[in-house]
């Protein structure tokens, strides 16, 4: 297959960014799209020319570096499923593919397609947490969960951090990734003790890290790759007026 | 010869007296204490945020200490535990199926074909109920029976269920678990931590860990860091292989680095082949998705009984199926080992049998599985796999058997440690995959989350004190020294050099290189023959490497293929001494399959007279020093490893 491209290349944080074109071609079906791109920086690097910079590293959808838009959508065309995870077979031959990074004020751009996450780990330090320290447990079997309230909460925890729900909020809000934290721990018993407190301070914290206020569009939920539902969001706003 | 041998040296590895109950606990009475108001006055930095440093860096903050972690990553929740799949084990007993410590003690050292120290591997299994109990405090999701109770399944190698999971995403959980445990004491300002950090060298005075230089992947400054113990979490070293289940990012830097600077390090060359992993599809693959050992709890293994097969799989009868693993090993069927499920399919493979395009695979089938206990059943039990499997391979499960192929996954080799989890330098530890310890020359799926947390939540919280409180109070950190100064030149060299080499081929060519001999030869199977060639191509390999890489020459700012070029760099050294590794050790244990040393039935076959250590290596000019440390059974008895 072949493809044109028209990826987002910017030097620095404080460089202007454009969209330059290449071309790619004797691409497989069954190549991932990262894969394609590591065949477009080895062209570039044989030429001299500098390389693509990109987010990766697992590879297998689950560490959440992957990033990038691709032709309009957070982590390309598929649902529930991270760039690292698509595959070329998902495009047609010769298409057109604009590949830019993820936008939002509170991720700034680092390189190229590159952006800066920290953010989204100050907001788990201002309290995405139950603080119990190495040896104090009980006994595991002690509490008692139901599987079915185990379950639920563990489709707000499955959350991998890719930030896809921040690039695709009109408002840059990051209530998704917040509330799925503060969702995981309020549903487990163990979690519910220090619950207000912490719903406070993950508000306030993605508040004053530059993220944007949740005006319900659902954007965020369609693209997550984990199909991280808004309803969390509910809870959380439930949760932080009570 | 590629090596020598220093029969002069002999390894500490300073094993509490007592009987192996007591041994733990005999050391924890004795150790040293650093008192609660001193603790703040001690700093202890932290390289890799994996399950075991996250883990280390918390306990270690939550006791006073302060403590600086560094990863790659762009946040250490994206450490590679978080691609561990099936589960965790412990002895917990909750099935009232026979689990002892005792026998999760001896599974583990039987399945790591006694090739471990039996004081370590039974302190492994006596700390492993606390991490559940643990991890669900921090509210890991682990999966629970419809009465609330915790449940379990089975993993290859035993024969009770021990196994604690969280949907096909357990490593994720746990890690969250002690990345957030972590980010607390972010907050509590005991930790700081350094992301898209990268150690490049070990700085050591009078043989002493004294702190570590490091370089920031994104503007390319190089910081100096000082300490009283540096801990390396840093993870495997698989992606040697170039195709392997680990994260495109994952090396041996840190570790390598640091045995250049003196740390032992012991049996390199044995590498976990995991027999569930997509196969190779392509020239342009970068890596192998696993698929989680769990689905040998309910998938059958099998290849067609002819060779060239040309039926679908579907169509093709039972009379026409061989079931390899249930005739092979009628009591284990397919969970057995991994190393001994692997060599099968290799086996299989190589015999003319293998499936897909590539005749490089073996079928995994769900069929008779989804007829006994329904769709829904598997869709809960393992839908994400499914979807994963689809998702890469475009094939529905549900209804095709998958293919799998054996791919490189965890690396037991690693730095020597003593049983307080200290190298050969004084001051500096090694914690989970990079160290070597507990699996022996195999080891058993679900114990790897285990050995992570165990090192990073139990062990070296005891032990690093130990050390810290016999150093003298008034020596302080400092990084203004010569060894740092010398440290920092040697560093800025090496970037220098790999960037003005000029030639004509990628970093990734080289590795991909690298990977195919180490693979053919130093793989799954392996013969004096085919190592010693692979030494020398290695050797070319690398000279070419220095004549011939190109990458971008920045050095400020971001330049990947910089970082890159570093870990093949270290890639084509380490390579080296894994094959020697292989070389020296005449026998078969484990993952470690010499061709000369087997079975009449084609089973490793043990040479306990001559080969029951530990081999420790130290780099020596022009060869790597052997030294060995023997292993001594006093409450087992090493027999042949049969899972028939």
């Amino acid at each position: 297959m072949k493809f044109k491209l028209k990826i987002w290349r910017q030097e620095s944080p404080s460089a202007e960014g454009k969209l330059v074109d290449y071309e790619v071609k004797d691409i497989s079906a069954d190549t991932s799209f990262l894969e394609m791109l590591d065949q477009l920086n080895e062209t570039l690097i044989l030429r001299g020319e500098n390389p693509v910079s990109f987010d990766y590293d697992c590879r297998e959808g689950i560490c959440g570096q992957c990033s990038l838009f691709i032709n309009g959508r957070a982590h390309g065309p598929l649902d529930q499923t991270s760039t690292c995870q698509l595959h070329m077979r998902s495009f047609k031959d010769g298409q057109t593919i604009y590949i830019e990074p993820f936008r939002a004020s509170a991720f700034p751009i680092k390189k190229d397609l590159r952006i800066d996450r920290q953010a989204l780990d100050k907001i788990i330090a201002s309290g995405g947490y139950i603080s119990v320290s190495t040896g104090q447990a009980p006994e595991a079997n002690q509490t008692r969960i139901s599987s079915d309230e185990v379950e639920s909460a563990f489709d707000a925890a499955s959350c991998i951090g890719c930030g896809a729900c921040v690039a695709s909020c009109k408002n840059g809000s990051a209530a998704l990734f917040t509330a799925a934290k503060i969702s995981h721990l309020f549903q487990l018993p163990q979690g519910k003790i220090e619950h207000k407190k912490r719903t406070q301070n993950m508000v306030k914290a993605m508040d004053q890290l530059g993220f944007g206020a949740c005006s319900n569009t659902g954007a965020c939920e369609v693209e997550c790759p984990q199909g991280i539902s808004i309803r969390h969001i509910a809870l959380m706003n439930k949760e932080y007026w009570k | 010869m590629y090596f020598s041998t220093d029969t002069a040296t002999t390894p500490l590895p300073k094993i509490p007296e007592g009987d192996l109950k007591d041994k733990w606990s005999n050391f924890k009475t004795q150790a040293r204490l650093v008192s609660p108001n001193n603790r703040k006055n001690y700093r202890i930095l932290v390289v890799g945020t994996g399950l075991s440093g996250a883990s280390a860096a918390a306990s270690l903050a939550e006791l006073g200490y302060q403590v600086t972690t560094f990863c790659f990553q762009d946040s250490p929740r994206r450490a590679h535990s978080v691609a561990a799949q099936g589960g965790v084990n412990a002895m917990k007993n909750y099935k009232n199926d026979g689990d002892s410590v005792f026998r999760m003690f001896y599974d583990t050292l039987k399945g790591g074909d006694f090739r471990a120290r039996e004081a370590n591997v039974y302190r492994l299994a006596e700390c492993s109920a606390s991490l559940i109990d643990q991890a669900v405090a921090q509210g890991v999701p682990f999966a629970r029976e419809y009465s609330g109770y915790l449940s379990n399944r089975s993993f290859g190698g035993v024969q009770v269920s021990r196994t604690f999971y969280a949907r096909g995403q357990t490593g994720q959980q746990l890690l969250l678990g002690a990345y957030q445990a972590m980010m607390r004491q972010v907050h509590l300002g005991k930790v700081t931590c350094y992301s898209r950090h990268e150690m490049l060298d070990l700085v050591t005075e009078n043989g002493t860990a004294k702190g570590i230089l490091v370089r920031n992947l994104d503007t390319g400054e190089i910081s100096r860091h000082a300490a009283h113990a540096v801990v390396l979490a840093t993870g495997g070293f698989g992606k040697i292989y170039y195709l392997s289940t680990l994260a495109m990012g994952c090396n041996g830097s840190a570790i390598w680095r640091a045995h250049k600077k003196g740390a032992w390090a012991s049996c390199p060359s044995w590498t976990q082949i995991h027999p569930t992993c997509l196969p190779q599809s392509g020239n342009h693959q970068s890596k192998l998705t696993l698929m989680s050992e769990s689905l040998r709890n309910d998938g059958r293994i099998w290849t067609p009984r002819v060779k060239n097969e040309d039926r679908k799989p579907v169509d093709i009868p039972e009379e026409d199926r061989d079931y390899y693993l249930e005739r092979r090993y009628p009591s284990f069927g397919n969970l057995a080992p991994r190393d001994i499920a692997s060599r099968a399919a290799k086996e299989r493979i190589d015999a003319g049998h293998g499936v897909g395009p590539l005749k490089n695979a073996v079928f995994l089938d769900f069929k008779d599985a989804i007829a006994n206990q329904g769709k829904e059943t598997i869709v809960k039990k393992y839908g994400n796999l499914f979807s994963m499997y689809e998702k890469i391979t475009g094939i529905n499960a549900y209804e095709q058997p998958m293919m799998i192929s054996p791919a490189a996954h965890f690396s037991m080799g690693g730095l020597w440690v003593d049983y307080e989890l200290s190298s050969s330098i004084s001051g500096l530890y090694v914690i989970g995959e990079a160290n070597f310890s507990d699996h022996g020359a195999n080891r058993l799926g679900a114990n790897s989350l285990l050995q992570a947390c165990v090192d990073g939540y139990y062990i070296l919280p005891q032990t690093l004190p130990h050390y810290l409180a016999q150093l003298v109070k008034s020596e302080k950190p400092e990084t203004n020294t010569p060894a740092f100064e010398e440290s920092e030149n040697k560093v800025r060299k090496q970037l220098s050099e790999l960037c003005q080499i000029n030639g004509s081929k990628t970093v990734d060519h080289f590795h991909r290189e690298l990977g195919k001999i180490l693979y053919d030869k130093c793989g799954l199977s392996r013969t004096e023959k085919g190592l010693t060639a692979a030494i020398e191509a290695i050797r070319s390999l690398r000279q070419e490497f220095y004549q011939n890489l190109k990458i971008p020459p920045n050095q400020n700012g971001i330049n990947e293929e910089l970082e890159k070029a570093g870990r093949v760099a270290d890639y084509l050294e380490i390579g080296e001494l894994m094959c020697i590794d292989a070389l020296s050790r005449q026998e078969s244990c484990g993952a470690h399959f010499r061709e000369e040393f087997q079975t009449p039935d084609g089973e490793a076959k043990r040479n306990d007279r001559e080969y029951a250590f530990i081999s420790c290596w130290k780099p020596g000019n022009p060869n790597p020093v052997l030294i060995k440390e023997p292993l001594h059974f006093e409450f087992t008895e090493p027999t042949e490893r049969s899972y028939k």
